[in-house]
């Protein structure tokens, strides 16, 4: 297992958590929730390792359009790139419905 | 599209079995009383997996949900199979016997709350080994407390089934309600392949292992309460009227010299098949009914 964190700047207020998914075979879980500042924090877990440079990439590309001020917490055992950004979505889609 | 090749029911319904475990439980109570305890957010998880290098879930794969049923006080705890095959760990274990002891407290302080168990697990978590066996035997001393005061139902509707120690809990159940998907026992079929050879148990025949382990069998032969199709609607409906039905007059598992009978009365010495099996013990049942 391996962790890694991501920090991105932010700007919107965001005013509901979200909770999609789970840790089972090439899926992950996606806890996001609003915190106070200017920034967006990502802390991840998974169980396959040696991925740091595709979490960085997906994220990256994440944030590009994404702008809220959260923690995001992801819980992965698995999940393949594509996966990863749908469950993020999804729960952006979650926290703003 | 053929008119008799259309099923409007199976089209129509809505599957109980492709929801997760937060979905299910929710699914059972009455609509709008459904409040999690400990929820995600809580990140209550295993303190054993990480050390492990497993990944650990925020909920360590235990819903609990409190709310109504039929208009009366329940606890739902759901098990998440696709989560570590839905084992029971320390974490998850304490979240299922917390919940029914403060079930039983309800009862006992005059409010009558009952409880449903959603199983999809194969037992003890291989990675807590000892704690997931002591939460099991904690968590089947709360099911015979709180089965006095209200119904304890076991609900496993599939895909994963039920195995392992948490099998026996089901056991002490006041209710098992299973769908035709769902499996039921102790020891899982590649367990017994790998115990006993292929002879024994061919782990790969999808057919026997339904024909023994399957809900339909466990039904037909006395060791389900209600066999539903996978239908949120039909899995929410059956719970509704067994909850409502009360504490049975007789546990299954109190009836330790029925079921020594049956089984001292089996002939081992030829392999059973499972039709033959279902006819004698659903024969059996009626005769010793009757007597």
């Amino acid at each position: 297992m391996e962790q890694f964190e991501f920090t991105y700047p932010a700007k919107r207020r965001v005013n509901k958590r979200a909770h999609i998914g789970v840790v089972g075979s090439g899926d992950l879980e996606v806890l996001l929730e609003p915190v106070a500042g200017d920034l967006a924090h990502v802390v991840i877990r998974t169980s396959v390792n040696g991925f740091n440079d595709t979490w960085k990439a997906v994220l990256d590309r994440f944030f590009t359009k994404y702008d809220g001020v959260v923690r995001i917490q992801i819980n992965d055992a698995g999940g393949t790139p594509g996966i990863v950004q749908l469950r993020l979505e999804q729960a952006v889609e979650a926290s703003e419905q | 599209m053929s008119d008799e090749r259309y099923s409007p029911d199976f089209i129509n319904r809505q599957s109980f079995i492709e929801l997760d475990a937060r979905e299910r439980a929710t699914a059972l109570l009455d609509v709008g009383t459904a409040r999690e305890l400990v929820g995600p957010f809580d990140r209550v998880e295993s303190p054993w997996l990480a050390i492990q290098g497993v990944t650990p879930q925020s909920d360590d794969g235990c819903v609990v949900m409190k709310g109504k049923i039929g208009g009366q006080a329940a606890v739902v705890v759901a098990l998440e199979g696709a989560f570590q095959g839905g084992s029971m760990g320390e974490v998850s274990g304490e979240k299922m016997t917390a919940a029914l002891d403060l079930a039983c407290a309800d009862n006992e302080k005059g409010v009558p709350t009952s409880a449903v168990i959603l199983l999809e697990t194969g037992g003890v978590r291989l990675q807590e080994a000892n704690l997931g066996l002591a939460a099991i035997a904690e968590l089947m001393a709360s099911i015979l407390t709180l089965r006095k005061h209200a119904p304890v139902i076991c609900l496993t509707a599939g895909t994963v089934g039920c195995f392992g120690g948490m099998a026996l809990a089901a056991g002490l159940a006041s209710y098992v309600v299973m769908t035709r998907e769902a499996r039921l026992g102790m020891n899982g079929p590649e367990v017994i392949e790998q115990e006993n050879g292929v002879e024994e148990f061919d782990s790969s025949d999808r057919a026997l292992i339904w024909a023994i382990h399957g809900g339909e069998q466990r039904y037909a032969t006395g060791l389900a309460d209600a066999l539903v199709e996978d239908d949120t609607q039909q899995v929410a409906e059956a719970i509704r009227r067994l909850t409502l039905q009360g504490v049975p007059p007789v546990h299954r598992s109190s009836q330790v010299e029925l079921y020594r009978n049956r089984i001292e009365a089996l002939d081992t010495s030829a392999q059973w098949d499972p039709k033959e099996f279902r006819s004698l013990w659903v024969k059996g049942d009626s005769k010793e009914k009757t007597q």
